[in-house]
């Protein structure tokens, strides 16, 4: 961040936690419901990588290149590109009025755009692109065991390119991610993506290069309220997507996701990518929502680590090299599904008056209206949504999930290795009802996929006499209390980074049952309200999800639906209490924060004291005994309950508001320091 | 084209003369006089108030029986019309048109790759109209008695009442074709003069009986459908007989006409004396002025002479509150806001326009044709608004898409001998060949320059240099010729189409000149897009032309036409995808319309166009002017 606000809170407690059981009328509907997540249907995967272990990687990567392009459009040198952009309306438009606001000359302005340009631009050579193919050929089979596509996406993409200009929009969970999508495109001989990247990998000279030359173009995490800045970024996506000369990629939920939960959609990109069909200069643009699921995160116990405030260092080209040993071990597979094109033309069919923009001359740059706004809103809810829905689950995340809710169940000396598995079972026959995307591998009989799933997991549970427990590979190294306490969390929150892999499949009914025993559709209403900085829930889609969720209970009888009632049935108390142990820890966390609000933070404090206050009063209480997730160590929910309180008016920021800019809300938080795993 | 065809071009004085004179005789050549065979119905002549300076009481060109000359149910000239003769060739029948009579051996593979139709499958028309499917008339009995009594003409027939029914919209003719008649007015009445119009108003207030006014019949805004849910009798009142020039004015160069007087009759008339309007609207050879007032027409060469807004001096309305006019003709006034804008767009909402006094000019000396060839749309589009920006645009300049221009190819009429197909061959090859136009991408601008002499010569250098800065090259006379004369044949194309289960349609606009590109590239890709989503079995033809320059925009003509086998209900199919286009039209800065009004077709966009005030404030003209609505043919509001 360019310059540190220092935001202090003040609060009002008060409503919060009241309002969950207010009796209000239940408005439980019995509309028909139309979706039945079983229907969903999804295409088949074939492994990228076979082909890879039978030939030679040299003659793949030199192998001859001729992608299908958007209307014949030959890709567009860098040099043409950054003439294209530096002699736009736009950009004169923007740097005579800089110009005219701080009286520096146009030619001095435009010399800054220009630089922020090269500073920016990507310049995709082939070589270069050869080049990762081969590592990358060698990199992923060592790491992988396969990388699964959906090749019927492919073709679904590849048509797409061909009508309109594309954005592509990968999950973000690892570093890996854009190496792997443009590897992908590559193999499929598909157009390859220029990619928007965070400045930070710049750091990396020689890295940083490399990418630029891959395709990658850098982003400035935060750039205030420069207009030139924001003007050169926008005209230079715009000019590609326009003209079609590549599809662009970004990572909608701007930076990687540390929990594996999905984050909420930054509209930045989205707004501009959006742009050029909103006013008219592109027939339509086709959004491909791209789920990638790793069955084992490389980063894995770095995330926990960086959420429990354990600090690493920055990027760095040795740090890479360091991470060799990362090389040496098994990472299973990779699934990645490119979801159906969603057509921008259709999103906002209905929703938006384009004719708002035929009054102004289109180079003007202008803030978008409140229409706007909440359609590139609800659009990015449903995209990142669809992302979601396609991940692939493996086994282990519903062992993750088992393994957790039995941990904070009670201090058990872990969980029977057979009870286990039958637990899974019946999870697994719970979560395909609920439409999960389960890759189960069905050949194998279900002892065999558990212990297969433990094994590759074995850095992460211990089996001790016949009992399955999480636990450190070595647990007795720890010292004190509470540096063994950060350990387990450290345990426990990669573990929860898999379990957060199937929650957008549970949180629906996990709400409703967490409601079940009070007024049933406010109780769900208010915790959907009030988790929505936490999980992807659409906006204004409250009673949707409620039907849906009610519908899923109904369908597998775990509720009955009378008059005006809800009523949970003999056999359902299983489900529910599994539902409602899913969302426990969270809401264990988030009236910890509260607690922690009320006693100890009674006066005003920073933004900046918040994250390591609130993290202290968290072990004094897990270490006392009266909390029992750990998981509430984690950054994320103690950031996302402030916001949270924030929003619903519990807590107040007063003084100085720096406003997030535009990057801000598009590439993520800036001062996160990140480490790299390649 | 070569540079010798190129020079080739711009000299030889006489034979361009010959080509004006030619281009003149044709239009003359559509107006030789009917045989007015009348019928029963008493004619009491009526002569207009200035008959002594009548210029021409001879030489109307429409009868009061139009259908002794037009189809009923189709486009134009009953003796002219688009068939495959028995070689399966297409041919041009008639002898009124440059085309007549010719043979054209590329329509039908034009056609069946365009449309993937098929000679085997047709789709005829209902050959005649059988009085039983017209209701018969509800007759307001008080109002016919005094009628009568006034001696003014009138008719109950059917076939004169079907043929007042309608419009040129798609679904008119589509249902005229299957033999269907909705609601038609009851009545037919023909006046012969102002005074006569004065009368039939005054009849229509006293008896309450709906009047909608009828000129040429051209509309394509479903401005003449009978409002089904009209219950008064529907007297139509055909101006058709109104057609006197009636002074000339030399001095100012002005002339006074009564509004019932067809385009061609005008230019004819005028041309006559020596002078002419310059107001040339594609359905000149069948609108009418006062349809031209009430629509806020647009001639093809209003570059010199100016739209009908610009031409008018002075303009006689009868309404049911009295006559509007201004009271002198002084060339422009500050007299508050202009009733003539009250008029001009009424669309026959507010009364009936009898007379008007409009600007003339001498006949152009010199005329002459021209085209150019562009690698693609887009330099093309260049090229017109660099020449809109230097104000040095010629009388005409079009610039049609690649589709129009492969379309137009498709028209060119058998060559008539081994030397002209070689120039042909030769022509192609340098275009495509030489200089590297893509034959699927190139389009071409015609052009027609008018004046004098020297400075058309000079005009063309002009013109054609903007051109070549935007990689344009001359492409001759003739091309520029046949895409003009293709304006007047197109409508009859659309009948043969309609004969191998082809329905179309064209549309228009105007927007900025910074949206021309996107709103021709969207609005051809939402017309196929939504065929697509509706159904539609085969590639629909989306096509687009720039017609009209203006100093901050363009207006824009689309074509839209599809094949239609298969599906169940083509008309609702069609009118979607129209709707659909209108939609993009609009949501592209385009505007409701530029010329073709609004009517009924387009009027659900009217209050979005026009603000709530506007609307508000044009209702409240409405209302004043016609309280009881005996103007009741709902258009616009």
């Amino acid at each position: 961040m360019a310059s540190k606000p220092t935001v202090k809170w003040g609060f009002n407690l008060a409503i919060l936690f009241c309002d969950i059981f207010s009796p209000i009328q239940s408005l439980l509907s019995n509309r028909h419901f139309q979706r039945d997540p079983m229907l969903k249907k999804r295409d088949d995967f074939e492994d990228v990588l076979e082909e890879r272990r039978n030939s030679s990687d040299l003659r793949y990567a030199l192998r001859c290149y001729t992608p299908v392009l958007y209307k014949g459009v030959p890709p567009c040198k860098s040099s043409m590109l950054k003439s294209m952009v530096l002699q736009s309306d736009q950009l004169h438009y923007v740097i005579s009025q800089v110009s005219k606001e701080t009286g520096r000359k146009t030619d001095e302005v435009q010399e800054e755009a220009s630089a922020i340009l090269d500073e920016m631009a990507h310049c995709q050579q082939l070589s270069t692109v050869r080049f990762f193919a081969f590592t990358l050929s060698k990199v992923f089979k060592s790491l992988f065991r396969s990388i699964c596509v959906n090749e019927e996406g492919i073709q679904r993409l590849q048509q797409a390119i061909q009508e309109h200009p594309v954005v592509l929009l990968p999950s973000h969970r690892s570093y890996m991610d854009f190496l792997l999508m443009s590897y992908l495109l590559y193999t499929y001989d598909l157009t390859l993506p220029v990619i928007a990247a965070g400045m930070d990998f710049m750091g990396m000279k020689f890295v940083g290069e490399m990418l630029r030359m891959s395709g990658a173009f850098f982003i400035r995490r935060s750039f205030g309220g420069d207009k030139l800045y924001w003007a050169v970024f926008s005209e230079y996506v715009k000019t590609m997507l326009k003209n079609g000369f590549a599809p662009v990629e970004f990572f909608l939920e701007g930076t990687r996701s540390r929990t594996s939960k999905s984050l909420t959609p930054k509209l930045g990109l989205l707004n501009i990518a959006m742009d050029p069909f909103l006013k008219g200069e592109v027939f339509d643009v086709s959004v491909v929502p791209v789920s990638i699921s790793y069955e084992r995160i490389l980063e894995e116990t770095l995330y926990a680590r960086e959420l429990l405030g354990i600090p690493k260092p920055k990027e760095s080209t040795s740090g890479l090299f360091k991470a060799r040993k990362v090389l040496s071990e098994d990472y299973g597979s990779i699934h990645v599904y490119f979801g159906q094109p969603v057509s921008v033309r259709s999103l906002a069919e209905g929703r938006v008056n384009r004719r708002q923009f035929n009054l102004v001359p289109r180079h003007i740059p202008g803030k978008p209206g409140e229409d706007i706004h909440s359609f590139v809103n609800d659009s990015a809810y449903k995209l990142v949504r669809a992302q979601e829905e396609n991940m692939v689950l493996k086994p282990w995340v519903l062992l993750a999930s088992l393994l957790l809710q039995n941990q904070a169940a009670g201090p058990k000396e872990g969980l029977p290795l057979d009870e286990l598995t039958a637990q899974a079972v019946w999870l697994r026959d719970l979560s395909r009802q609920y439409g999960a995307f389960l890759h189960w591998p069905d050949q194998m009989t279900p002892s065999e996929v558990v212990s297969s799933s433990l094994s590759l997991h074995r850095g992460l549970v211990r089996i001790c006499e016949g009992k399955v427990q999480l636990a450190p590979e070595d647990p007795h190294s720890a010292a004190t209390p509470e540096e063994k306490l950060l350990n387990q969390a450290v345990i426990v929150l990669s573990c929860a980074s898999y379990r957060n892999q199937a929650l957008h499949v549970f949180l629906r009914p996990a709400l409703l049952a967490s409601a079940i025993h009070t007024e049933v559709f406010n109780s769900f209403s208010f915790l959907r309200n009030m988790f929505s900085n936490e999980f992807i829930l659409c906006p204004g889609a409250t009673v949707q999800d409620f039907e849906e969720a009610s519908y899923l209970l109904v369908k597998t009888g775990a509720v009955q639906v009378s008059q005006q009632e809800v009523v949970v049935t003999e056999g359902g108390h299983r489900t529910l209490a599994f539902l409602i142990a899913m969302l426990d820890p969270f809401l264990q966390g988030y009236q910890v924060v509260c607690r922690f609000l009320c006693e100890e933070a009674t006066e005003t404090l920073t933004e900046k004291q918040f994250i390591p206050a609130v993290r202290k009063f968290i072990i004094k209480h897990l270490l006392a005994g009266g909390l029992r997730y750990a998981e509430v160590l984690s950054s994320d929910l103690q950031k996302n309950s402030l916001a949270a309180f924030l929003r619903l008016g519990a807590v107040q920021k007063i003084k100085g508001y720096v406003g997030f800019d535009h990057l801000e809300c598009l590439v993520g938080p800036p001062s996160r320091a990140q480490n790299t795993t390649l | 084209m070569n540079a010798a065809m190129a020079s080739n071009s711009s000299g030889g004085g006489s034979d361009r003369q010959r080509i004006a004179q030619q281009r003149l005789r044709i239009i003359a050549g559509h107006l030789r006089r009917p045989v007015d065979v009348d019928s029963t119905i008493l004619a009491a002549e009526c002569k207009a108030q200035d008959s002594k300076t009548d210029v021409s009481s001879e030489g109307k060109t429409v009868p009061r029986r139009r259908q002794e000359i037009m189809k009923w149910n189709g486009w134009g000239y009953s003796d002219t019309k688009f068939l495959f003769n028995k070689k399966g060739q297409a041919e041009f029948t008639g002898k009124r048109y440059k085309l007549s009579g010719m043979i054209m051996p590329a329509l039908k593979d034009w056609l069946e790759d365009t449309f993937g139709t098929n000679l085997q499958h047709k789709s005829p028309a209902t050959p005649i109209l059988t009085s039983s499917a017209v209701q018969p008339p509800t007759l307001n009995e008080a109002f016919v008695e005094e009628l009568k009594s006034t001696g003014i003409p009138f008719s109950h027939d059917a076939e004169d009442r079907v043929f007042r029914a309608h419009g040129h919209c798609l679904h008119e003719i589509f249902a005229l074709r299957e033999g269907k008649v909705g609601r038609v007015p009851d009545l037919v009445v023909w006046p012969n003069c102002h005074n006569d119009v004065v009368r039939i108003v005054e009849l229509a207030c006293k008896h309450n009986v709906c009047l909608i006014p009828y000129g040429g019949g051209t509309s394509v805004s479903s401005g003449l459908e009978c409002p089904p849910e009209e219950t008064r009798s529907i007297v139509s009142l055909d101006t058709s007989q109104m057609s006197r020039i009636l002074w000339i004015d030399e001095k100012n160069l002005t002339a006074h006409m009564e509004a019932g007087i067809v385009g061609q009759d005008l230019e004819r008339l005028l041309n006559e004396s020596g002078y002419c309007t310059g107001h040339e609207p594609d359905s000149m050879e069948f609108s009418s002025l006062g349809g031209w007032v009430a629509t806020r027409a647009s001639g093809m060469k209003k570059n010199i002479y100016g739209n009908i807004e610009d031409l008018v001096i002075r303009v006689k309305m009868v309404t049911p509150q009295g006559v509007i006019e201004k009271s002198c003709l002084g060339p422009r006034m500050s007299t508050g806001p202009d009733i003539h804008h009250f008029i001009m767009g009424s669309e026959g909402t507010l009364g009936v326009v009898t007379e008007v006094t409009m600007k003339i000019r001498p006949m152009p000396e010199y005329q002459k044709y021209g085209s150019v060839v562009f690698p693609n749309f887009e330099q093309g589009v260049a090229c017109l608004r660099e020449v809109a920006k230097q104000r040095c645009a010629p009388a005409s300049i079009r610039l049609m898409d690649n589709e129009q221009f492969k379309f137009g190819h498709a028209l060119k009429p058998q060559v008539s001998s081994m030397f002209t197909s070689f120039l042909d061959g030769l022509k192609t090859f340098y275009i495509t060949k030489f200089k590297g136009f893509d034959p699927n991408c190139l389009c071409v601008a015609t052009l027609l320059f008018e004046g004098h002499r020297e400075k058309v010569l000079q005009h063309e250098k002009q013109v054609y240099d903007i051109a070549a800065q935007f990689g344009g090259l001359a492409a001759g006379e003739d091309n520029g010729q046949r895409g003009y004369m293709l304006t007047f044949v197109i409508a009859y194309l659309r009948d043969l189409g309609m004969d191998y289960y082809v329905i179309g349609e064209s549309f228009e606009t105007s927007v900025p000149w910074d949206r021309v590109l996107d709103i021709c590239r969207n609005v051809k890709l939402r017309i196929i897009q939504e065929c697509k989503d509706k159904g539609v079995q085969f590639q629909p033809l989306a096509s687009c032309r720039a017609t009209q320059t203006y100093d901050s925009g363009a207006c824009v003509y689309f074509y839209f036409a599809f094949n239609y086998r298969g599906l169940s209900d083509p008309v609702h199919v069609f009118e979607e995808v129209e709707h659909a286009a209108r939609e993009e039209i609009l949501a592209n800065g385009g505007s409701l319309s530029h010329h073709h009004g609004v009517g009924k077709l387009r009027k659900e966009w009217m209050r979005e166009a026009v603000s709530n005030v506007g609307m508000g404030m044009l209702k409240s003209v409405k209302d004043y002017v016609d309280p009881n609505n005996i103007f009741g043919n709902r258009n616009l509001l």
